[in-house]
């Protein structure tokens, strides 16, 4: 009797456990090569040509997203999840790499990729990706400053109108260390992958000191506020700046303030780690085909390295091709992001905490 | 017959094994881990760096900040559902039912979306500010300050507060208060005397369910405070995504269990003379 | 007096409902983006069906907290009726660790069990959102049932068994009945937690895998499709509606319950 008992106990213990535990203790499941992981950032790739990718290769794919680099870089680097394609921005490229993560592309699979992509991209990628064989550009751009002509009347050309007293509670900062540090250390005509602790103290004590002036740390989107108006200033990538022109009129947008600014790449690259790393070249070299990217790049508005988009749609973007397709004096010889290493990255969290809660 | 009652009663005690099979596995193993991964590094050796870091100024600042606001929205919310739940009580019935209802229904609702609702309402050129305007008055500035963040909590932990409130207050017996006025209470004695005493309980569980998710939400102070206002949750929610560094978020959360545990204390003793079940003679 | 009572009830009533409001008013406002307050439309009404990720978000949504509520309600069910024969201290015991989820913070709560997860080797997904939701709802269920089945009176239940009913015939001809309003409110209760739990299920999701508020979440950095506002319009239309429902059928169930208690003692 006692026994039967306990056997019940247990039965009704593993009942809720049984009707969750489905799959939960399967070994990653083998779905053989039909299959696709891609893990990217949020809505970067249209939905349409999801769907062509697998009417024409009979790949499933199988989308997931992230909002940050950070969040991306712990289930790579636990091995939760093997991704198949990821498409990191240029410091985290970086990372990726040095903690050996990625494994080197086969470019003989990527024809489109060699024939469109332009030259001077893949220039650029090698101050992140030194041998330049991990990554594929996608899409690229600065950080600027966004700005409503109604509320600002002072020429925005340098990055120390986020100084600037007038605009006090009226200025969007971006919820992120680099991006934040970057600016300070522009404006001190310091490098943004500076190894120097005192120079970063230094970046860390101006932000500081903007701090009252700041309306908001841009967590929920810097978009919403610029375009109702909310806010006269705004620290913001090209790509988005472009969808902010488009709704509200008032906005314009500095690509590069004087002092210099980072030039961001976020490329497709391959983990090792991956199960489909054929699918995966073809889907990277399928992204790189002129009708494919030109459908990104009107979803997506943000400036692509293909060199056959700027053709096709230099025309419908009027005014805003500046912004799409920036002379290549703009770009030419600023920075871009590397990984300055873990003690680095720890100083940099440290770093925002204390801006963040100062005062 | 009664030893043959009691028998089969007692025989049903094993209905209670899976949750304590549950409890270990799901409550109490859980928070070893915590314990685990906020006291040793990363090749499992015993240590307190974690710990320690937690008492940096930056660390201080967020935690002193964190409760005060909690602190102050739970009194604000028992300072509402107090009045409003005397109110209720009086309703009987049907329209109690509805009135109950009626403040259960935004439940329901969203909480993000309400949260950003109330961005909406007290930004700069909101809601709020559009009306005072419209009625020639000077705009106020709320959002992205410590107030909205407390307005905001308000608004998400109130049914927290009025539920167990309401609940310990219905239970009082209407014939007691009536013996206080009878012996000559004003209305506030009777509320100091008579009310607050019988529905201790009430307050306590209501403040508890109020007072943690306060002083631990991130959601809140990101959306409400703009991100300049940084509490305890937050940091944890960095440490645990952006910064990756998950032995620090778990020693942050073992502060946070200290609280907790007050808390469970602070319950179990205002509890301790729970009702037991009628026993039939 | 009476009037001042109205007009406080009604000021709470417009401070919870503000937010609601604006959500509702936001469904239909022509502009894709969150301050701009420009027309009228119906579309985001049109575009909710076509919206996969929000469907999907929705429906994990739902399933999650269907299936989560039921075993929650369940398990506490099964605990009661086991701790009632339990002595004070037992009880007292159970009792409180059922409410350490509950006393815990969210966020202490989301990493022990994504840190128990990840320790035990289990993938972060579906199921793992399951299993969380479970354990949050549950000291709700059992706060609902507990108290009901602990002032349950014995008589009748053993009269049943004397006149030769089997237990589980007893139990669902004279406890259930006793039962079923708490069984229904502990239900109701963990699904609407189980529904707008954000915090747990950000930490012990995996990949590939939204629930509605995750979703939001995870659209708040690119601005919220005007969908979600469409979406959680309807679904709180849906939820008047029930209530509704439930207070014309407030008597009636009244009654049931009455006639119910009668027959079963019968």
């Amino acid at each position: 009797m006692k026994k039967m008992r306990f056997c019940l106990a247990l039965l009704l213990f593993l009942l809720p456990l049984s009707l969750t535990g489905c799959d939960m203790f399967a070994e990653k499941a083998e779905e053989g090569q039909d299959v696709l992981y891609v893990y990217s950032w949020g809505d970067y790739i249209d939905a349409e040509m999801l769907k062509k990718f697998e009417e024409e290769t009979g790949i499933h794919v199988v989308l997931d997203e992230y909002d940050t680099n950070e969040s991306m870089y712990p289930r790579i680097a636990e091995g939760a999840e093997d991704y198949d394609v990821l498409c990191p921005s240029d410091y985290m490229v970086s990372k990726l790499i040095r903690n050996g993560l990625l494994q080197p592309l086969d470019f003989e699979q990527l024809p489109h990729a060699r024939q469109y992509i332009g030259e001077d991209f893949f220039r650029q990628v090698k101050t992140f990706d030194r041998e330049g064989k991990y990554t594929v550009p996608y899409c690229w751009g600065t950080v600027g400053i966004i700005y409503n002509t109604r509320l600002v009347d002072d020429p925005v050309d340098s990055w120390q109108i986020l100084w600037n007293e007038k605009y006090r509670d009226n200025i969007l900062m971006q919820d992120s260390a680099r991006d934040s540090l970057m600016i300070p250390l522009k404006l001190m005509g310091k490098s943004m992958n500076t190894l120097d602790e005192s120079e970063l103290m230094a970046a860390r004590d101006m932000l500081i000191e903007q701090k009252p002036l700041v309306q908001a740390y841009g967590v929920d989107d810097i978009r919403d506020k610029m375009i109702s108006g909310e806010a006269a200033l705004g620290v913001t990538f090209s790509g988005e700046a472009i969808n902010m022109i488009d709704a509200n009129e008032d906005l314009a947008f500095l690509l590069a303030p004087k002092e210099g600014t980072n030039v961001w790449i976020d490329g497709w690259v391959i983990p090792k780690s991956a199960r489909h790393p054929e699918n995966a070249h073809k889907f990277i070299d399928f992204m790189c085909r002129p009708d494919v990217a030109v459908t990104n790049f009107r979803h997506l508005g943000y400036s692509t390295p293909n060199t056959a988009v700027k053709a096709q749609v230099a025309e419908e973007l009027g005014d805003n091709a500046y912004l799409a397709f920036p002379p290549e004096e703009v770009y030419e010889g600023q920075e871009s992001y590397r990984y300055l290493g873990e003690k680095l990255d720890k100083i940099y969290t440290r770093i925002w905490l204390q801006v963040k809660n100062s005062r | 017959m009664r030893e043959r009652l009691s028998a089969r009663l007692s025989s049903h005690s094993f209905l209670a094994l899976p949750f304590a099979l549950w409890a270990a596995l799901f409550i109490v193993l859980p928070l070893f881990f915590v314990l685990w991964t906020g006291l040793t590094d990363g090749a499992g050796r015993f240590t307190a760096e974690h710990l320690s870091t937690v008492l940096q100024p930056e660390y201080l600042r967020a935690l002193k900040l964190s409760v005060e606001l909690a602190l102050l929205s739970t009194c604000i919310c028992l300072v509402l559902a107090y009045p409003l739940c005397l109110i209720l009580r009086e309703r009987r019935e049907r329209q109690g039912l509805l009135v109950f209802l009626l403040f259960l229904l935004p439940l329901w609702m969203n909480s993000l979306l309400t949260t950003m609702a109330w961005q909406t309402i007290m930004e700069k050129h909101g809601i709020i500010n559009m009306l005072l305007s419209a009625l020639g008055l000077p705009g106020v500035h709320l959002i992205n300050t410590p107030a909205a963040i407390v307005i905001g909590m308000v608004y998400n932990f109130l049914p927290y507060m009025v539920l167990p409130l309401y609940v310990s207050i219905s239970r009082i017996d209407e014939s007691i208060i009536e013996a206080a006025r009878d012996l000559g209470a004003n209305p506030f004695q009777t509320l100091r005397r008579v009310l607050l005493p019988l529905s201790l309980p009430g307050i306590v569980s209501g403040s508890t369910m109020v007072f943690i998710p306060s002083l631990t939400t991130f959601v809140i102070s990101a959306l409400l405070g703009g991100n300049k206002v940084l509490l305890v949750g937050n940091i944890i929610e960095q440490e645990f995504t952006a910064a990756y560094d998950w032995q620090l978020g778990s020693a942050l959360s073992v502060v946070l269990m200290v609280f907790i545990i007050l808390n469970i204390l602070l319950e179990a003793f205002t509890n301790s003379g729970e009702q037991g079940k009628k026993r039939r003679p | 007096m009476e009037k001042l009572k109205n007009t406080y009830l009604g000021a709470i009533v417009i401070f919870l409902y503000a937010p609601i409001l604006v959500l509702i008013a936001q469904s239909f406002k022509a502009s894709r983006y969150r301050g701009q307050w420009t027309g009228f439309t119906f579309q985001w009404y049109e575009s909710l069906m076509e919206s996969e990720k929000i469907m999907e978000a929705f429906s994990n949504t739902l399933t999650i907290g269907v299936t989560s509520a039921l075993l929650a309600t369940f398990l506490a069910l099964v605990t009661a009726l086991g701790l009632r024969q339990m002595g004070h201290r037992g009880r007292m015991l159970f009792r409180g660790l059922a409410n350490v989820p509950l006393l815990n913070a969210d966020i202490v709560t989301g990493i022990s069990l994504m840190l128990l997860f990840l320790g035990l080797g289990l993938r972060l997904g579906y199921d793992t959102i399951l299993l969380a939701h479970i354990v949050i709802s549950l000291p709700y269920a059992m706060l609902c049932i507990l108290p009901q089945v602990l002032s349950m009176d014995d008589v009748c239940y053993e009269a049943a068994r004397d006149l030769g009913a089997g237990p589980v015939l007893a139990f669902r001809k004279v406890i259930l009945p006793e039962l079923l309003p708490a069984i229904m409110a502990a239900f109701l209760l963990c699904f609407a937690m189980s529904a707008d739990d954000f915090i747990v299920t950000y930490f012990t999701k995996g990949l590939g895998i939204e629930t509605l508020t995750t979703e939001i979440y995870a659209e708040l950095k690119l601005g919220v499709h005007p969908e979600m506002y469409a979406l959680s319009a309807l679904f709180f239309c849906g939820v008047l509606v029930f209530a509704a429902l439930l207070m014309l059928n407030y008597k009636v169930i009244h009654r049931y319950r009455k006639v119910g208690r009668r027959e079963a003692a019968v």
